[in-house]
């Protein structure tokens, strides 16, 4: 095996089982890790160095951290349509038969061509595509654009669909701690013993948090192993749940937190389980443990493959034992990178040099290192990997990996998310919470300043006995784990100055000191400003190694202190979260509920071609073998209907119970029209306005008895004029005595319509006198049908002809149908679907949502009569008003084209004969349009410019969008059966 | 968001729909002489506060009452949570 890179077992054991060895392809390279391992340990392991080409300028990239912070080893991983971009190869767990490849290059990594680039760096500064890309404006979409996407950028997309599974949960607990380092540990420890329900979750495999990565003792025992004992204790117990590789993402209202949980990510086939899962946490309280995250130093050429962070050089030698250089010289401005130096030189790597800018003493001594206080690395050399570095002292010295530690940051994201904003604290030269921390959130440890081991864990350990004290839950008596506290000094150095060449500050986003001086040069002075101009801390690890070191160059280039500078604060989420994990299984079919009619299976069983209506699917038409065309059927449906019967599921039309007293007072309140004196065992149309006077709905509504109606509404307007309605009642008029339910689906309700209707449903309904006078036109009854099954009858037309429309249980709904089809046999019944539905409708001049579209009056549509002076009614008032009630207003029209052969489109424009077809000129427009077997043609209704008096006109209706001009004579919408002698014979 | 529900306890914001300012209860009378006027008001003018604000939210998943809610625009924090009868009815609503 190739683990040329591997620290000997006895040396550094680590935490990777190296009897479990793995195979795993990175490009076109096969190589080997350990069960344990990252990709990125595990590429370190076989010396691979060079891992990806930067964002901009395509410069060579190795591994920079060893946590999710990482800003340059972004790969894809697996391959076809389980790939996924820019995966963090530093958080990647290794698996047997994992494929990684490279990002952002044209030809092999090693020679990327697009790496010309960085020899244009000097035209490429900050805001060179505001400026660059100015002009001329129509090449930005064309031109540009295509090739700053193609050079610039990040891995790309399959363009398949994603054929993992995701799902979503909810968790309840009292504490919710995040990050599982060691004052989460010991925080857990402390509120688990007390009894309260605790969820510890930390996005790593392997909890402990930096304890995996140290070289720490605590109550006796190694760090990690102190972690795992900690880890079986609380396992143990049945009021903690653990959350390994879960990562806390967000802080959203009062204690609901959002944490993205990987699940199979780490094996080779997700299987049938979910890829990840979506947690929402109710938290009483949350306490954030999140850790600090190391930063860099800026200078010359500090981005080559080699150049990392000195706390990572640590962490992959004492958790994975991989040696990251065989000469490793460490750049630092506080002790932590003096650790690293001690901790692999006593595994027996070669340490070259220490370079420490501080004036002190060393801080220890390493053996055959050079030792160089006072003095900085001013530059390197290497193309695809570190070879040498260059002192401020001149000295020149070999090193293939330069470990830096520029100091820590506390994680202070979570205390961000509700605008929280952090202060600067001096002593650990970095950004803490400040006072403003989320409702019912608390921080501790290193997130918060406690930068030491000693300190973190006490810090830990106090918190969650203060918060589970406060929830009512008695504190253990056990004291906190003890440890010591390892030294902690820092000098604030950012960058090093004096040499004209670019230093890396933003890694991710190619973004340099020099860029952070002209931002400051152009005017781009407030960190908000910094960041968008220069792209400093955006895209996938927004910035977490690089934001404190980009607005301490701006601090400096301003002559103002940090604080003076501020910060940029942090939202959601603190890692990127795939959009399928948002989607969870609300995809495709699931995006919606699907809603099917009493009728569907009997209509599936006839063939009958659906639509989509909202979520109901209803029967848009059905065909019959010798069709030619989708209108050869709906022509037949409309003909059958007028000429004989016809039977329509119209159960999807929303349908409300309303029962008490005051209905009807209800109901002449909801309506425009009157609806006081309807009499027992009678319809009434109804239109009902917004408050501003537009109309909202209209629909049917029955009289069942003295205090009992029941009302129809628009499919589309179901749910919200039952939302209306409940507002009025509750709100409006809350002393009425009045009630009202929902009851859409549990009626199945079906319209019979045609000259042959009254003697089908002779022989449907029960007992029924169902001559004219017995049961004349806008009737209504409970009734039973098929000997004894109950339901109603009303006779309403939608369609023009004498109709019926009769409702069951739901549940009844398919014998219904059925019964109906054998009744209407003997008279050829055919069923008719929403296209014949529509034609009927138009035909005979009904208006439905393509005319009441939210900006129609009934003055529009020619019903402003309907809306009574006499009572008050939602919205009749400013119906009335001046500019709605105008002569030049539009008014529901009917149209024909002039030209039987031609046909109309909605959408298209009326404008008078000769004029030009523009906006001044413009008379209103056609809102639907069909084939009338009727008529022989096609017809359509719309809205004119006094439309109403303007029957007999010829005018045009102009499409643009479709390229027709068609002339049209203007007739009244009531096209079929205008005097409605059919419906009531 | 959570919502302290009078009747049925914290229940998840997502259960709700949001309509607006309390004031939409104060319809006026479309009877009224100077109706037109004062429609115009109830139905176009809101404060707007960063602060304390009492809303109408709509448990339409739940049990479809309708709720004032006083929360504070900045924080989120809610204050209290009422049926909505019953504040219609101290503002002096009945039939």
């Amino acid at each position: 095996m190739s683990n040329n890179f591997r620290i000997d077992v006895k040396k550094s054991a680590g935490l990777i089982d190296r009897t479990q060895p793995m195979t795993f392809k990175f490009n076109s390279k096969t190589m080997h890790g350990f069960q344990g391992d990252t990709l990125a340990s595990a590429m370190l392991a076989n010396g691979e160095r060079l891992v990806a080409r930067s964002f901009k300028y395509h410069r060579p990239r190795g591994i920079f951290s060893a946590g999710s912070e990482e800003p340059n080893a972004l790969v894809q991983l697996r391959t076809g349509a389980y790939q996924e971009p820019n995966t963090r190869a530093t958080t990647a767990e290794l698996f047997d038969g994992l494929t990684a490849t490279s990002q952002n290059h044209r030809g092999p990594l090693g020679f990327d061509i697009m790496s010309a680039t960085d020899l244009l760096s000097p035209f490429l500064g900050a805001g060179f595509y505001y400026k660059t890309f100015m002009w001329p404006a129509a090449f930005w979409e064309k031109l540009y654009e295509p090739i700053i996407r193609a050079s610039a950028g990040l891995g790309s997309l399959s363009m398949l669909e994603d054929p993992d599974k995701y799902d979503k949960g909810f968790l309840h607990c009292d504490l919710l701690i995040a990050g599982a380092g060691p004052s989460g540990l010991s925080a857990a420890l402390a509120a688990g013993r007390s009894g309260a329900r605790v969820i510890i979750a930390d996005e790593d495999f392997v909890l402990g948090g930096r304890l995996n990565a140290e070289n720490h003792t605590i109550a006796g025992m190694s760090g990690h192993d102190w972690a795992q004992q900690t880890l079986a204790e609380l396992a143990a117990m049945d009021n903690v749940r653990i959350l390994p590789r879960t990562t806390i993402f967000g802080a959203y209202d009062h204690g609901i937190y959002g944490a993205l949980e990987r699940k199979t990510d780490h094996l080779p086939h997700a299987g049938d389980k979910p890829r990840q899962v979506l947690w929402r946490i109710y938290s009483k309280h949350a306490l954030i443990c999140a850790g600090a995250t190391e930063r860099s130093i800026a200078f010359a050429n500090n981005d080559r493959p080699g150049i990392m962070l000195a706390g990572a050089v640590r962490a992959y030698a004492n958790r994975w034992g991989v040696a990251t250089g065989k000469q490793v010289a460490i750049f630092t401005n506080n002790d932590s990178g003096w650790q690293t130096a001690s901790e692999l030189s006593a595994k027996g790597v070669n340490i070259t040099a220490i370079i420490d800018p501080r004036d002190t003493a060393p801080r220890a001594h390493i053996a055959g290192a050079t030792i160089v206080m006072g003095a900085s690395v001013c530059n390197t050399a290497g193309r695809k990997a570190l070879h040498r570095i260059t002192l401020t002292n001149g000295q020149t010295l070999n090193a293939d990996c330069l470990g830096v530690s520029g100091g820590w940051s506390p994680n202070v994201h979570l205390t961000c998310h509700q605008r929280g904003r952090p202060v600067w604290n001096d002593d650990i030269a970095g950004f803490v919470p400040g006072g403003d921390l989320p409702v019912g959130q608390t921080i501790a440890g290193a997130a918060n300043g406690d930068m030491t081991l000693g300190a973190a864990l006490s810090a830990g350990h106090k918190a969650a006995n203060g918060i589970v004290k406060e929830l009512g839950f008695t504190n253990s008596r056990a004291q906190v784990a003890k440890a010591d506290d390892e030294t902690f000094a820092i000098k604030q150095f950012w960058h090093v100055t004096g040499h004209k060449q670019r230093a890396w500050i933003d890694l991710q986003n190619d973004v340099t000191t020099k860029d952070v001086k002209q931002s400051q040069a152009e005017g781009f002075k407030s960190v908000e400003h910094l960041k968008r101009y220069t792209t400093l801390g955006m895209a996938t690890d927004q910035g977490k190694t690089s934001n404190v070191l980009g607005l301490a160059v701006m601090a400096e280039a301003t002559g103002k202190t940090i604080p003076e500078t501020g910060t940029t604060i942090f939202r959601p989420p603190y890692n990127p979260v795939a959009v399928g994990a948002f989607g969870g299984r609300e995809r495709g079919q699931h995006f919606h509920p699907t809603r099917l009619t009493p009728s569907h299976r009997w209509a599936d069983e006839q063939g009958a071609q659906f639509v989509e209506v909202g979520n109901w699917m209803r029967a848009q038409w059905f065909p019959k073998q010798g069709d030619k065309t989708w209108r050869d059927a709906v022509d037949r449906e409309v003909i059958q209907t007028r000429a004989s019967v016809g039977v329509c599921d119209v159960s999807t039309l929303g349908k409300i119970d309303i029962k008490g007293t005051d209905a009807a007072a209800f109901l002449n309140k909801m309506y425009s029209n009157p609806f006081a004196k309807v009499p027992v065992g009678r319809v009434r149309y109804g239109l009902m306005l917004r408050e501003d006077g537009i109309c909202y709905d209209d629909g049917t509504t029955a009289r069942m008895s003295e205090n009992h109606f029941v009302m129809t509404t628009t499919t589309a307007n179901a749910v919200l004029v039952y939302r209306n309605m409940e507002f009025a009642r509750q709100c409006l008029f809350p002393d009425m005595d009045v009630h009202l339910i929902s009851t859409t689906d549990q009626w199945a309700q079906f319209a019979v319509a045609g000259p042959n209707a009254r003697a089908v449903m002779a022989k449907i309904v029960d007992k029924v006198d169902m001559s004219n006078d017995g049961f004349p036109f806008m009737a209504c009854a409970d009734v039973t049908v098929c000997g004894g099954t109950p339901g109603r009858l009303f006779r309403i037309s939608f369609s023009g002809e004498i109709a019926y429309e009769v409702a069951v249980p739901a549940r009844y709904g398919d014998a219904l149908i059925r019964e109906i089809m054998d009744a209407g046999a003997e008279f050829d019944i055919t069923p008719y679907g929403t296209e014949a539905l529509g034609v009927m409708r138009v035909e005979k001049g009904h208006v439905t949502g393509a005319e009441l579209d939210g900006r129609i009056t009934a003055f529009n549509v020619n019903m402003n009569g309907m809306v009574s002076v006499k009572k008050d009614s939602i919205g009749a008032t400013l119906s009335r008003r001046e500019m709605m009630v105008a002569e030049n207003q539009v008014r529901l029209v009917g149209v024909k084209p002039v030209d039987k052969s031609d046909t109309l489109s909605a959408g298209a424009h009326f404008i008078a004969p000769d004029t030009a077809p523009t906006t001044q000129n413009d008379l209103g427009w056609i809102s639907s349009v069909c084939y009338s077997p009727h008529f022989e043609q096609h017809i359509g209704l719309g809205f004119l410019k006094g439309g109403h008096k303007r029957h007999g006109e010829i005018i045009r209706a102009w499409d643009g969008v479709r390229g027709t001009d068609v002339d049209v004579e203007i007739v009244s919408p009531h096209m079929y059966d205008p005097e409605g002698g059919l419906q009531r014979g | 968001m959570i919502i302290n529900h009078p009747l049925l306890g914290p229940r998840d914001a997502n259960e709700f729909v949001h309509l607006g300012d309390v004031s939409m209860i104060d319809r006026p009378d479309g009877m009224d002489a100077d109706a037109a006027a004062k429609f115009h008001d109830y139905l176009y003018l809101r404060d707007n506060p960063a602060g304390e604000y009492r809303e109408l939210w709509y448990h339409e998943a739940g049990d479809r009452s309708w709720l004032v809610v006083t929360r504070d625009t900045l924080t989120h924090a809610i204050s209290s949570v009422e049926l909505a009868r019953d504040v219609a009815r101290t503002r002096g609503r009945s039939k």
